[in-house]
C-alpha cells in the first residue's frame, strides 16, 4: 500500500521506512525546509555521516545521484530524482533560540498550534519516541535549500531557491529510521515564520540494479550500495 | 583564494604547564580546564589533527561542527571562531592561529569511509576514528560511539567552490604552524593524529604533531 502524509509548517515527523522504498517530498509552496536526519532502523549507532558522504561525493550540495551515507560506510538513501538540483549539508538546524532571533516570540499559549516550532526540538521529540535523544542529533541535511560558500568561505543562504512543487525522491537502500523537521532553515531571513507544507508519500520501488543512475554516479556510490547489501546477506 | 589570517601567540612554550608529542597516527584524550590555553603544533607540516570536544560536566554536551560555521557564517575556524555546542553555548574560543584556515567540513577517516572512498580492500588500514573510539574506552568516561560526532581538522584545507563542489587542496600548513584556543569552560579534548595514507590529506606522510597546554591566565 502507498501512504502519503502532508506536513504542515513546523509540524515534525519519524518512521520506519523498509529498504526499497521511494520516498518523495514535495514542497506544498516556495521557500520549504525539511530538516532531516537518517539512522539504521536495525542500529541507530549506524547514521547519516554528512562529512563520509559529502567527502565521498566530493560535494557540498545534494542532487540527483547522490547517495547519502553512514558513518558505517552503508548506502542510507539515494537521491532518484530531484527536480532543484541543490539541497544544504551545511547549515544545520533551528534551535528556539534561533527562531526567537528569527522570527521572534512565539509560543504555545499565544498562537496554541501555530507556535513556532525548531527543528532541534521538533528532533529531541521524534527521537525519543525511538529511544534516542541529544546524544543522536547529528550533522543533518536540508532539503529544498540551497547555502553556498565563496572563497573565502563565507557563506551564503539562497532565499529564493525553492519553487512551490520542487519534488524529490529518494530511494531507501537500508531499513530505515526516517526524521523530518518541517521548520524554517536556520540562516532564513528575520520577519515571517515561514509555514510551508511538505508532501510526503512513500511507496514501494525496485532495489538499485547494476546500471542505476545513482550506484554509477561515482565508484564511491557503488561501494556504499555493496556496504548495504551485505546487510541483507 | 582569500587571505589567511595569520595571527600569532604570545605565549612562549617554555613556560607551557604541559606538553606532549602525540606520534603520526596515535591518538589523545585530555581535559582542560576553564581558562587554559590548548596548542596545537604541526611539528612537520601537512599534518591533519583531527580534534573534537565534549564538555566535561555534560558528556551529552559536545562541539557541533554545523552550529559553528552557521553562527561564524563561514566554513572555515581561525583566530576569533568561537566553537560552539550542539547547545550553541561557546566551549572554546581560538586565539591564535599561524596555518590560517582550518576545516570543519572533512570529518574523520574511518575503516569504512575509507572502503567508501578507495576500495572495500582498504578496511585493514589504521584510521582516525579508531584512534578516537580506543582514547574514548581507555579513557574511563562514559563514551561511546554515539557521543562520536562531526570534528575539526586543524590543519586541513577543504575548499568549497562556487558551484557547491568539495576539494580536498594541498595544505596550507607548514612545520611549526600552530592553532591556539582557550577554554570557556571544562573540555575533554580528543584528537586523532591522523594516519589517513590514501590522499594528500598528510601529504602521504603523517607526521608528530605537539600538544602544549598553559594554565589559567589571572
Amino acid at each position: 500500500m502507498n501512504y502519503s502524509e502532508s506536513l504542515p509548517g513546523g509540524g515534525m515527523w519519524s518512521m520506519r521506512v523498509p529498504r526499497h522504498r521511494a520516498i518523495q517530498i514535495k514542497a506544498g509552496g516556495a521557500g520549504a525546509n525539511l530538516s532531516t536526519l537518517f539512522f539504521n532502523a536495525a542500529n541507530p549507532l549506524d547514521r547519516l555521516n554528512v562529512p563520509d558522504t559529502l567527502k565521498a561525493l566530493h560535494t557540498a550540495k545534494l542532487t540527483r545521484g547522490h547517495v547519502l551515507m553512514s558513518d558505517m560506510g552503508h548506502a542510507m538513501a539515494s537521491i532518484v530524482e530531484d527536480s532543484l538540483g541543490w539541497h544544504d549539508p551545511l547549515g544545520g538546524r533551528t534551535t528556539a533560540e534561533i527562531v526567537k532571533r528569527s522570527f521572534g516570540e512565539g509560543s504555545y499559549q499565544e498562537l496554541r498550534n501555530d507556535f513556532l516550532r525548531n527543528a532541534h526540538d521538533n528532533f529531541l521529540i521524534e527521537l525519543a519516541k525511538h529511544g534516542l535523544g541529544l546524544r543522536d542529533i547529528v550533522a543533518n541535511v536540508n532539503f529544498f535549500s540551497k547555502v553556498t560558500a565563496d572563497d573565502s568561505g563565507r557563506l551564503e543562504y539562497h532565499p529564493a531557491h525553492c519553487h512551490a512543487g520542487a519534488c524529490v525522491t529518494l530511494r531507501s537502500e537500508i531499513d530505515l529510521l526516517v526524521v523530518f523537521s518541517n521548520s524554517p532553515h536556520p540562516m532564513h531571513p528575520a520577519g515571517e515564520y515561514p509555514r510551508i507544507p511538505v508532501e510526503i508519500s512513500i511507496s514501494r520501488c525496485e532495489a538499485a540494479g547494476q546500471d542505476d543512475f545513482c550506484r554509477n554516479f561515482r565508484p564511491e556510490c557503488g561501494r556504499a550500495m555493496q556496504l548495504s547489501e551485505r546487510l541483507f546477506l | 583564494m582569500s587571505t589567511l589570517n595569520y595571527v600569532e601567540s604570545p605565549l612562549s612554550e617554555a613556560d607551557a604547564a604541559f606538553s606532549q608529542i602525540i606520534p603520526a597516527g596515535d591518538g589523545w584524550i585530555h581535559k582542560i580546564a576553564a581558562g587554559e590555553t590548548l596548542r596545537i603544533t604541526d611539528l612537520e607540516g601537512n599534518q591533519a589533527a583531527d580534534t573534537f570536544f565534549f564538555d566535561a560536566t555534560d558528556l551529552e554536551e559536545r562541539y557541533d561542527a554545523q552550529v559553528t560555521i552557521r553562527e561564524q557564517g563561514g566554513i572555515y575556524l581561525t583566530t576569533g571562531t568561537a566553537l560552539l555546542s550542539n547547545r550553541g553555548n561557546t566551549m572554546l574560543t581560538i586565539t591564535a592561529d599561524t596555518c590560517g584556515r582550518h576545516d570543519t567540513l572533512g570529518g574523520a577517516c574511518a575503516a569504512e569511509s575509507n572502503m567508501v572512498r578507495y576500495a572495500l580492500r582498504k578496511r585493514f588500514m589504521h584510521n582516525c576514528r579508531d584512534s578516537f573510539l580506543l582514547q574514548m574506552v581507555l579513557s574511563g568516561l562514559p563514551l561511546t560511539k554515539r557521543d562520536l560526532a562531526h570534528n575539526i581538522n586543524f590543519f586541513m584545507n577543504v575548499p568549497v567552490t562556487a558551484d557547491g563542489g568539495l576539494m580536498f587542496a594541498d595544505g596550507v600548513s607548514e612545520a611549526g604552524k600552530y592553532v591556539e584556543m582557550i577554554a570557556e569552560r571544562d573540555v575533554h579534548c580528543l584528537i586523532s593524529n591522523c594516519p589517513q595514507l590514501n590522499n594528500p590529506c598528510n601529504a602521504y606522510n603523517p607526521t608528530p604533531i605537539r600538544v602544549s597546554i598553559w594554565e589559567a591566565r589571572p
